[in-house]
C-alpha cells in the first residue's frame, strides 16, 4: 500500500515537472530547437522513469530479498526442525507478519519465542525495505529533476533525447519476447536437470514403464517410482495420428473447395463459421468429448460387441463389450475436429499463394478444374501443405485440455485406438495440479516431460515455418 | 494431357470421337466427384460446429430454469436462542414446515424430515439464520422464506431423473418423488429464470453454484493481460517493423516470435510456475500470475497482428511525413500507428479472446482451486471461466454437468461478444488503400 502511494506520488510529481518544463520552454518564446512538449517530456522522464522503475523492481523482487534476509540467521530451535517443517515455520512467519492466515501448526517450547522474534524481524524488514526503496526512489527523482530540468534551454535538443528514451523503450519491449524464450528454456532445463539427477535421461527417454508414484515417507512400502516415458510418447503419438486422420482430409478438402470452387457468398458464410469453430476454447471440446462423444462411441462399440458375442467373433465381441469412455479414439477424433479449421485456414492461405497463371495455363490446356487442382495447384503448394500439416501435428502434440478431460491416466504402449492411453500433457497436468513438493522426482518429472514437449514442438515449428517461408519466397 | 492415354489404334474418326466422348464423360464425372468431396468436407466441418454448440445448448439451457419453494416457517422461541442464533437447526424447521404443507408429520427419529432436507436447498436455512441475525425480533413469528430446491429435485422436475428408473439406482426414492409431485400440484413450487447462476459464485451445492466469481476472475486476469501484452506487443512490433535495422539480431527476434506463437500453451504454464511462482513469489492462483502468464502467451499474437497492420499502411504516408520534416518517431506516432490502429485493435481483441478461453497453463499455476466468492483482489485466490468449466466437469454430481454446459454458454457468449467487437472495429474503421 505504502509503495503504491509512493508510486502515485511519483507519477504526479513527474506530471508536474512536465507542465513546469513545458511552461519554461513556452516562456522562452520561439526559436528553440524542440517543441515545448519535448522539453516537458524530457524533464518528466528524468524525474519519473528511473524512480518508478526502481519501485517496480522493488515490488517484484523485494519479497525475495526479505525472505533471504529473514532466513540468513536461523534460531537454533528452528534449525533443529527438518526442512519441510522449517518451510512451514517460515511461511507462518510471513503469514502472521502480513496479517494473513497461518497454518494450524502449534508452536510451543523454544519455538514460540523464536516465532515471535522472527515475526517482529519480518515486520521490521518489510518496513525497512519499503522505506529504503521509497527513499531511494525519491532521491533518484530529485536528482533527475536537478539533472534534467537544469539542462533545458532553447538550444537544447530535447526531441532527440526523448526519442532516444523511446528507442530504448522500443528495444526493451522487443527483448521481452526473447526473454520469454530464454525464460522457458532456462526454467525447463533447470528443473529438468534436477529431475535428471534422480533419473538418468536415457532411462527417462527409453524406459517403458511409467509409474510416477513415489513413497512419501522413507519407511513406506512402495516402489521408488518408474519414469520411463515411452508409453506417454506412444499415447501422444496415437492420439495425434487419429486426430490427423480426421483433420487432414476434411481440412484439406474444405480448403481446396473454398479456394478453388466456392463463390464469394459461400466463402463469406463458411469462412466465419470455420473461424468460430477455431475460436471455441479447447476446454469446451474437452467437455464435448467427455460427456457426448465418449458415451456415444462406447455405446456404439458395446452394442456391436453384444451382437458379436456368441458368434464367430466371440473374442472381439467380448473385447468391444468392455471398452471404456476414455478410449484414444474419442480424444483423437475430437482433437481432429478442433484441428479442421486450423488445417483448413493454413492450407487455404497456401493455395491462394499459388499464382493464378499456373491455373490459367492448365485450364487453357483443356484440363478440368479438378485435374488442375490435383496435378498443378496441389503439387505446387505441396511444401506449404506439408508445413501446415506439421504445424497441426505440433498443435495436436501440445494440446492439453481435450486429452486431460477425455483420455485416461493409464500409461500403456499400444496402437489400439479403442484402448485407454495417456499423453505427455495429461501427465504434466496430473503431476502439477494439487499439492506440489519441489524436491521430489515426481513433480520434477513434469518439467522433464515439458522439456521434451517443448523440444519436439520447437523442431516441428522451425521446420514448418522454414518451409512456409521458402514457399512464399518462391512465388513472391 | 489426354492424348497419351488414348488407345493408339484409333482408326476411324468416328471411333476416335466416341473414345474422346467416353473419356470426357469419365473426366467430368471425376470432376463432379471431386467437387462433391469438397462439399462433403465443408458440410462435415460445419455440422460439427452445429453439433457441438447445439449439444451444449441442449445440455445447458435447463440450468437457467430454477425451481423455488416458498414456505411459511414458524420461528419457535423455544428453538431459536436469541443469544446464539447459529445454534438452531433451521433446516429442520424448514423441513417440518414443508412436511406440514404436505399434510404429514415428522416421525420420532426424524426420517421424514431428513428426507425432506434432501429435497430442498440448505440455502433456505441460511436465509433464516441471516434474518434472525439481522433482526432478532422475528423470533416467535412466522416468516415466509423462498429458496431453490435441491439440484436433484430440480433434475426430477426437468425430467432428468425418471420414475421409471429402479428406486435403488436413483438418488430420490418413490416417497420423495411423490412429495415433489404433491408440492408441485399444490402450487408451492414456482419456476423462473435462474438469476442466481449469474449472481452467485462457486459452491459445493450445485443449486447454489454460479459463475459470478469466475467471470470476475476472468475479467481481472484479462485486465492484467491487456495492460501488459497490448502496449509491449505494439511497441515491439513497431520497433521491428519501422525502426529495426535488418541484421542477424532482428532476424533472431523474428524467428523467435514466430516460434513462440506456436509453443504449446501448457509450456507457458510451466514457465509461470517456475519463474513467477517459485522464483518471484507471485501469489499462487491469483489473477496477477494468471494475467502475467497470459500476457506472455498473447504477446506473439499481438506482435504478429500489429506488424501486419503496420505493413498495410502505404509507404507514401511515411514519406510524406518525413518530407515535411517530421522525425521518424513523430512519423510513426503521429501517422503510421494511428492509421494502423484498427488492425492493431482487432488483433489485440482476438488475442484477448483467445486468452479468455485458455485453460491449460492456468491449471499449472494453481487457479484450479475451489474459490467460493468473488476474488478479493489481484493477488487473492481466483478462478476463471474455462477453469470453472474444468472443475465442474470433474464433479461427480450430475447436476454439475448441466451447470458446466451453462458455464460454457456464458463463456461462449463472452467470446462471441469479443469477436463481434473485433469484427465491428474492423468494419467501422478499416481503411483500404
Amino acid at each position: 500500500m505504502f509503495t503504491w502511494v509512493a508510486l502515485l506520488t511519483l507519477v504526479l510529481f513527474s506530471g508536474t515537472t512536465y507542465a513546469m518544463a513545458r511552461r519554461k520552454a513556452l516562456a522562452q518564446g520561439r526559436g528553440s530547437h524542440s517543441l515545448p512538449g519535448y522539453h516537458g517530456a524530457f524533464a518528466a522522464l528524468w524525474v519519473g522513469a528511473p524512480a518508478i522503475l526502481l519501485l517496480l523492481l522493488s515490488m517484484a523482487f523485494g519479497g525475495r530479498l526479505e525472505t533471504a534476509a529473514l532466513r540468513a540467521e536461523t534460531p537454533p530451535a528452528v534449525a533443529a526442525l527438518d526442512a519441510q517443517q522449517r518451510d512451514v515455520f517460515y511461511n507462518d512467519v510471513h503469514a502472521i507478519a502480513r496479517g494473513g492466515q497461518p497454518s494450524e501448526t502449534v508452536y510451543d517450547g523454544a519455538l514460540k519465542p523464536a516465532l515471535e522474534a522472527k515475526v517482529a524481524q519480518a515486520r521490521a524488514l518489510t518496513r525497512g525495505f519499503q522505506i529504503g526503496a521509497v527513499g531511494l526512489a525519491a532521491a533518484l527523482a530529485f536528482a533527475g529533476l536537478g539533472l534534467g530540468y537544469r539542462r533545458l534551454n532553447p538550444q537544447f535538443r530535447a526531441r532527440n533525447r526523448v526519442e532516444g528514451w523511446i528507442a530504448g523503450l522500443f528495444i526493451a519491449c522487443s527483448v521481452v519476447a526473447v526473454l520469454t524464450t530464454i525464460g522457458i528454456v532456462a526454467s525447463l532445463v533447470w528443473e529438468s536437470s534436477r529431475f535428471f539427477q534422480a533419473v538418468p535421461p536415457l532411462e527417462f527417454l527409453f524406459g517403458t514403464q511409467w509409474d510416477p508414484q513415489i513413497a512419501m515417507r522413507a519407511d513406506q512400502y512402495a516402489s521408488s517410482g518408474a519414469f520411463g516415458a515411452v508409453p506417454l510418447f506412444a499415447g501422444t503419438f496415437l492420439i495425434m495420428l487419429i486426430a490427423m486422420a480426421v483433420a487432414a482430409p476434411i481440412g484439406l478438402y474444405s480448403a481446396i473447395y473454398l479456394s478453388e470452387y466456392a463463390g464469394r457468398t459461400t466463402r463469406a458464410v463458411v469462412k466465419p463459421m470455420l473461424e468460430i469453430l477455431a475460436g471455441v476454447p479447447t476446454v469446451v471440446y474437452g467437455f464435448f468429448a467427455a460427456l457426448t462423444v465418449g458415451p456415444l462411441f462406447r455405446g456404439f462399440f458395446n452394442a456391436v460387441g453384444a451382437e458379436l458375442v456368441g458368434g464367430p467373433f466371440n473374442g472381439l465381441g467380448l473385447y468391444l463389450g468392455q471398452v471404456q469412455n476414455q478410449m484414444a479414439l474419442v480424444a483423437g477424433a475430437v482433437m481432429g475436429i478442433m484441428l479442421i479449421p486450423f488445417v483448413s485456414s493454413l492450407s487455404d492461405d497456401i493455395l491462394n499463394a499459388v499464382p493464378q497463371s499456373l491455373r490459367d495455363g492448365s485450364l487453357a490446356m483443356g484440363a478440368t478444374r479438378s485435374e488442375t487442382v490435383k496435378r498443378v495447384v496441389v503439387p505446387a503448394a505441396l511444401p506449404g501443405i506439408v508445413a501446415a500439416l506439421l504445424l497441426a501435428v505440433s498443435r495436436a502434440v501440445g494440446e492439453t485440455m481435450i486429452v486431460t478431460m477425455a483420455a485416461g491416466l493409464q500409461a500403456k504402449t499400444t496402437l489400439n485406438p479403442l484402448d485407454t492411453v495417456t499423453t505427455v500433457t495429461v501427465q504434466i497436468v496430473t503431476l502439477l495440479t494439487g499439492d506440489q513438493e519441489f524436491d521430489s522426482p515426481k513433480t520434477l518429472s513434469a518439467f522433464g516431460l515439458g522439456l521434451t514437449l517443448f523440444g519436439v514442438t520447437l523442431v516441428l515449428n522451425i521446420i514448418a515455418l522454414r518451409i512456409v517461408q521458402r514457399f512464399r519466397e518462391q512465388y513472391d | 494431357m489426354t492424348d497419351a492415354t488414348l488407345p493408339a489404334a484409333t482408326r476411324s474418326p468416328d471411333a476416335l470421337k466416341r473414345a474422346v466422348e467416353a473419356r470426357l464423360k469419365q473426366r467430368y464425372a471425376q470432376e463432379m466427384r471431386f467437387r462433391l468431396y469438397g462439399r462433403i468436407a465443408i458440410i462435415i466441418a460445419l455440422s460439427f460446429l452445429v453439433l457441438l454448440v447445439g449439444r451444449i445448448v441442449l445440455q445447458g439451457y435447463s440450468t437457467f430454469i430454477d425451481y423455488r419453494i416458498s414456505v411459511p416457517v414458524h420461528l419457535d422461541a423455544s428453538r431459536v436462542d436469541r443469544n446464539d442464533p447459529a445454534g438452531a437447526n433451521y433446516d429442520l424447521m424448514v423441513a417440518e414446515a414443508i412436511l406440514a404443507k404436505l399434510g404429514e408429520k415428522d416421525d420420532e427419529v426424524g426420517e421424514a424430515s431428513s428426507k425432506v432436507m434432501q429435497l430442498m436447498s440448505n440455502d433456505l436455512g441460511f436465509q433464516l439464520l441471516k434474518m434472525v441475525r439481522e433482526d432478532p425480533s422475528v423470533i416467535g413469528k412466522t416468516i415466509t422464506v423462498t429458496g431453490p430446491m435441491r439440484a436433484d429435485s430440480a433434475l426430477y422436475y426437468k425430467g432428468e431423473i425418471k420414475r421409471s428408473t429402479p428406486q435403488d439406482s436413483r438418488k430420490l426414492d418413490d416417497q420423495q418423488l411423490g412429495w415433489l409431485d404433491e408440492l408441485k400440484a399444490a402450487g408451492a413450487i414456482r419456476t423462473g429464470f435462474n438469476i442466481g447462476f449469474l449472481t452467485r459464485s462457486d459452491s459445493t451445492e450445485p443449486e447454489q453454484a454460479g459463475v459470478l466469481g469466475a467471470v470476475v476472475g476472468s475479467a481481472m486476469m484479462l485486465i492484467i493481460t491487456a495492460l501488459l501484452a497490448v502496449p509491449i506487443g505494439v511497441l515491439a512490433a513497431t520497433y521491428l517493423e519501422e525502426f529495426a535495422p535488418k541484421n542477424r539480431w532482428t532476424d533472431l527476434i523474428e524467428v523467435n516470435i514466430n516460434n513462440l506463437a506456436a509453443v504449446p500453451s501448457i509450456v507457458y504454464g510451466l514457465l509461470g510456475l517456475a519463474v513467477f511462482i517459485n522464483w518471484l513469489n507471485v501469489p499462487r492462483s491469483s489473477p496477477l500470475v494468471g494475467g502475467l502468464v497470459m500476457a506472455l502467451m498473447a504477446l506473439p499474437t499481438v506482435i504478429i497482428a500489429t506488424r501486419s497492420a503496420l505493413k498495410a499502411v502505404p509507404p507514401s504516408i511515411r514519406e510524406a511525413a518525413l518530407g515535411v520534416g517530421a522525425s521518424r518517431t513523430q512519423t510513426v506516432f503521429h501517422h503510421v500507428l494511428p492509421l494502423a490502429m484498427p488492425g492493431v485493435m482487432t488483433g489485440a481483441i482476438l488475442s484477448l479472446a483467445h486468452a479468455l478461453g485458455e485453460t491449460a497453463p492456468l491449471l499449472m499455476i494453481g487457479m484450479v482451486s475451489f474459490v467460493p466468492g468473488v476474488p478479493e483482489g489481484f493477488t487473492g485466490a481466483a478462478t476463471v471461466l474455462p477453469v470453472q468449466v474444468f472443475i465442474w466437469e470433474n464433479a461427480s454430481e450430475r447436476a454439475f454437468h448441466e451447470r458446466t454446459a451453462a458455464a460454457i454458454l456464458v463463456l461462449l457468449v463472452f467470446m462471441i461478444v469479443m469477436n463481434l467487437a473485433a469484427i465491428l472495429v474492423r468494419r467501422r474503421f478499416e481503411r483500404r488503400w
